[in-house]
């Protein structure tokens, strides 16, 4: 052969070069749909051996798997989407991630780039749709581009304060021929995400934490991020520092370790709140501060010092105003502060830090358990339940949005960070269902178990068949209360009990399971809980549990939107304390 | 009071609304924006006039980094920098008119540009300040047509010669 023939063998395909890019990047399993612009790419498919691409049943659904891929293995999670309708089903899964933080890299068809613009058949400017919802995104315009394209995708998700990366690719882009030159070395002067904290402020951070009489430590998503739930434990427990977390930050600091506080904000804990209310120095790793967090910004630990790590500096006095502001990855940081603290031997007041416990204990002694009678079974039995039967397994727990996704927060005991995968910045209903099946094929040993709404179980229900598929045995135990039941509670209290549009039917679970070819079952009884769970995590296979639970319970403890975190009403009487 | 931040960012396809985008999505306030390569083609420089309190302008400044294209921002100080922009404006000319119109171009340093016979277009180059005052005054002779430029802005010392190094 000439060496001109020889070099036209060896030319491949954009979607070729495209699966190239993606096995150097180290991705082994993508989530996805077909569509007209990205069928070259399943072309590519064909004879791939070294990635397993999951089918799914809506685009929506890719994302979200991937993103649930992402948060239990801490890779980067990947998404195929067609252009137009594919890549528009895609951007609420985008949006999900980018308001988490969580690693993904979610790759869209688009039209032929000279039919950019001209309204082409399922066009979609996805590059503009998607600007103010992901970290960065990128339109292919010519194949040269594709490797470091795609290098940077992966490279700008998973570094600083993670997020989803949108790379659109013309059609024309990808069934052209070309030759796959791989990137070194990735070149992006202005992105340069700190690390390290600042010495001086660190020693001024540690100084004051060691001072302090009533300290708090407010852990967040951050801390599972950066894999710094060990170095935020060793401080707490070092200094002798209780903890709260976010919803985000569940596990970070184990549920039943001795300085745990369990959840703060809208529905926290009791003695979280009053504790952050009271604090004298917040240490704040890790978290954005959302309202959800905060309740009333004014009143927000008013008497407190506050200390705020985190990565992104954006996070930093946007919504908090922060008297020690440390720009850095929680690990690091953490890190130099336990190594100061053993070199320097600090001392702390362990005096005045028993009565701020004793304070605490105090708090806890308070909160009296709602009372709830009810013939019909209680959902928050259900979760109770459930956790005494899968604690040992270790399982992973997603949930969808609502009233269960509070009680399971509230409820089951999270040790370990990772551990629960639910959508918190967004709070997107029919997020856990498919979630929860990205991170079953993540981490293929753990038992997943989604714990669902019977309102959000219904926007992304078509999964069951991707998991009937590919034998995803991931459990769905939907909390069916007959009601949209979070909304149903705000126009309990708030609307008069106008139950406006919030009753909501359900198809028969059991029979819906079992037309997809999984399994159902129906608990209305207590004692059946712990045989159905046992039943549903020994089959290996995707489960539909339906528990048919009290229409009218409540989530407690409830703060208001707007008020502050220590106004907490404990029952439907209304006790505010 | 209005802020001017000036920007350089990686010259590439979108970066104008990336930053535009960011402005409207987050509710900041942009007064003008101008845009331009530098002497560099590999970069930009983006000059942001915007309003806000201390606060707003910090987090403007911080979100603007976040952007991936942005090498650099930077806020630019009134007393440590230099300010124009630059106006073309198109006045209405009458026999009574027209000598007062040349005296007010004098006085500001204006270029007069083109001439119809009921018209005189004006080019003048100013901070801020000298530009409001000569709108004004053209205003009361009869201003057909207006089109401003926008703020560019340099600082006087800290310049951004690191663009080199990369
Ligand atoms: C996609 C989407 N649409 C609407 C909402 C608003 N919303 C928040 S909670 C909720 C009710 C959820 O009902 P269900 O899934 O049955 O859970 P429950 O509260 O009853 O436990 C709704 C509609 C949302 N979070 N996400």
């Amino acid at each position: 052969m000439t060496q001109q023939t020889e070099e036209k063998v060896n030319l491949m395909t954009g979607a070729q070069i495209f699966l190239e890019c993606l096995k150097d990047a180290g991705v082994d399993e993508i989530f996805g749909y077909p569509g007209g612009k990205i069928i070259s790419i399943y072309e590519a498919l064909y004879n791939c051996d070294f990635i397993k691409h999951y089918l799914v049943r809506h685009e929506q659904a890719a994302v979200h798997a991937a993103e649930g891929y992402a948060r239990v293995t801490g890779k980067p999670g990947v998404a195929l989407v067609t252009s137009g309708p594919g890549a528009c089903n895609a951007i609420t899964g985008i949006a999900n991630a980018y308001y988490d933080g969580y690693p993904i890299v979610v790759f869209t068809g688009q039209v032929d780039l000279n039919q950019i613009g001209n309204d082409a058949f399922q066009e979609a400017d996805i590059v503009g749709i998607t600007r103010s919802c992901c970290k960065h995104n990128y339109l292919v315009s010519d194949l040269r581009d594709l490797p470091r394209i795609v290098k940077e995708a992966f490279h700008i998700a998973t570094t600083g304060k993670p997020g989803p990366v949108v790379v659109d690719l013309p059609g024309n882009i990808l069934t052209e021929k070309g030759k796959y030159v791989p990137v070194e070395k990735i070149k992006l002067p202005g992105y340069n995400p700190t690390y390290n904290g600042h010495p001086r402020q660190i020693s001024k951070a540690l100084q004051m934490l060691c001072n302090a009489e009533r300290p708090v430590i407010l852990s967040g998503g951050g801390v599972v991020m950066s894999g710094a739930h060990k170095e935020i434990t060793e401080l707490a427990n070092t200094l002798g520092i209780p903890v709260t977390n976010t919803l985000m930050g569940m596990g970070t600091y184990p549920a039943d370790g001795e300085m745990s506080l369990g959840m703060l904000g809208m529905h926290g804990n009791y003695w979280a709140n009053h504790a952050v209310s009271n604090c004298d120095v917040l240490f704040a790793v890790g978290t954005r501060f959302n309202d959800r967090i905060t309740g009333c910004l004014k009143r927000f630990a008013k008497d407190a010092q506050i200390i705020h790590v985190d990565i992104d500096p954006c996070s930093i006095s946007k919504n908090v105003s922060v008297d020690i502001p440390i720009v850095g990855d929680a690990k690091n940081v953490l890190d130099a502060m336990l190594k100061e603290f053993y070199e320097k031997e600090y001392e702390i007041n362990s005096d005045v830090k028993h009565a701020w416990f004793a304070q605490i204990q105090e708090w806890k002694q308070k909160r009296a358990l709602p009372a709830v009678s009810s013939e019909k079974l209680n959902p928050l039995t259900v979760i109770k339940e459930i956790y005494n039967c899968t604690k040992d397994l270790d399982p992973i727990i997603a949930t969808e949005v609502g009233q269960h996704q509070m009680w399971t927060a509230q409820l089951y005991k999270f040790n370990h960070p990772r551990q629960l995968v639910t959508s918190g910045g967004l709070g997107t209903m029919g997020f856990g269902f498919p979630a929860a099946m990205g991170a079953s094929i993540g981490l293929k040993d753990k038992v997943v178990i989604n714990i669902a709404g019977d309102g959000s179980i219904q926007m992304n229900i078509q999964e069951l068949a991707t998991c009937v598929q590919y034998n995803i045995p991931v459990i769905v135990a939907i909390i069916n209360n007959g009601y949209l039941g979070m909304v149903r509670q705000w126009q309990e209290k708030l609307f008069n009990k106008h139950y406006s549009e919030t009753k909501i039917t359900s198809p028969d679970y059991v029979k819906v399971a079992e037309a997809y070819g999984a399994l159902g079952f129906r608990v209305e009884k207590a004692e059946d809980i712990a045989p159905t769970m046992k039943k549903a995590i020994e089959a290996k296979r995707p489960v539909f549990i339906d528990f048919i639970v009290e229409p009218f319970e409540m989530v407690y403890p409830w703060v208001l939107a707007g008020k502050p975190l220590h106004n907490v009403l404990l029952s439907n009487d209304g006790i505010e304390c | 009071m209005n802020h001017t931040i000036s920007v350089l960012v990686r010259n590439e396809a979108g970066v104008l609304s990336r930053i535009s985008s960011l402005f409207s999505g987050r509710g900041y306030n942009i007064e003008s924006l101008t845009v331009a390569p530098t002497i560099e083609n590999e970069f930009s420089r983006v000059t942001i006039v915007t309003s806000g309190d201390d606060k707003v302008i910090e987090q403007i400044m911080k979100q603007l980094n976040r952007l991936i294209p942005t090498i650099k921002v930077m806020a630019l100080q009134p007393q440590d920098s230099i300010e124009r922009e630059l106006i073309l404006c198109k006045v209405c000319a009458k026999d009574e008119t027209r000598s007062e119109i040349l005296r007010i171009a004098e006085i500001f340093n204006a270029k007069i540009i083109d001439v119809t016979h009921k018209t005189y277009t004006l080019q003048a180059i100013g901070d801020n300040r000298q530009i409001r005052s000569l709108i004004e005054l053209l205003r009361q002779l009869g201003i057909r047509e207006l089109v401003r430029s926008g703020k560019v802005a340099i600082s006087r010392e800290n310049s951004f010669n690191h663009i080199k190094s990369l």
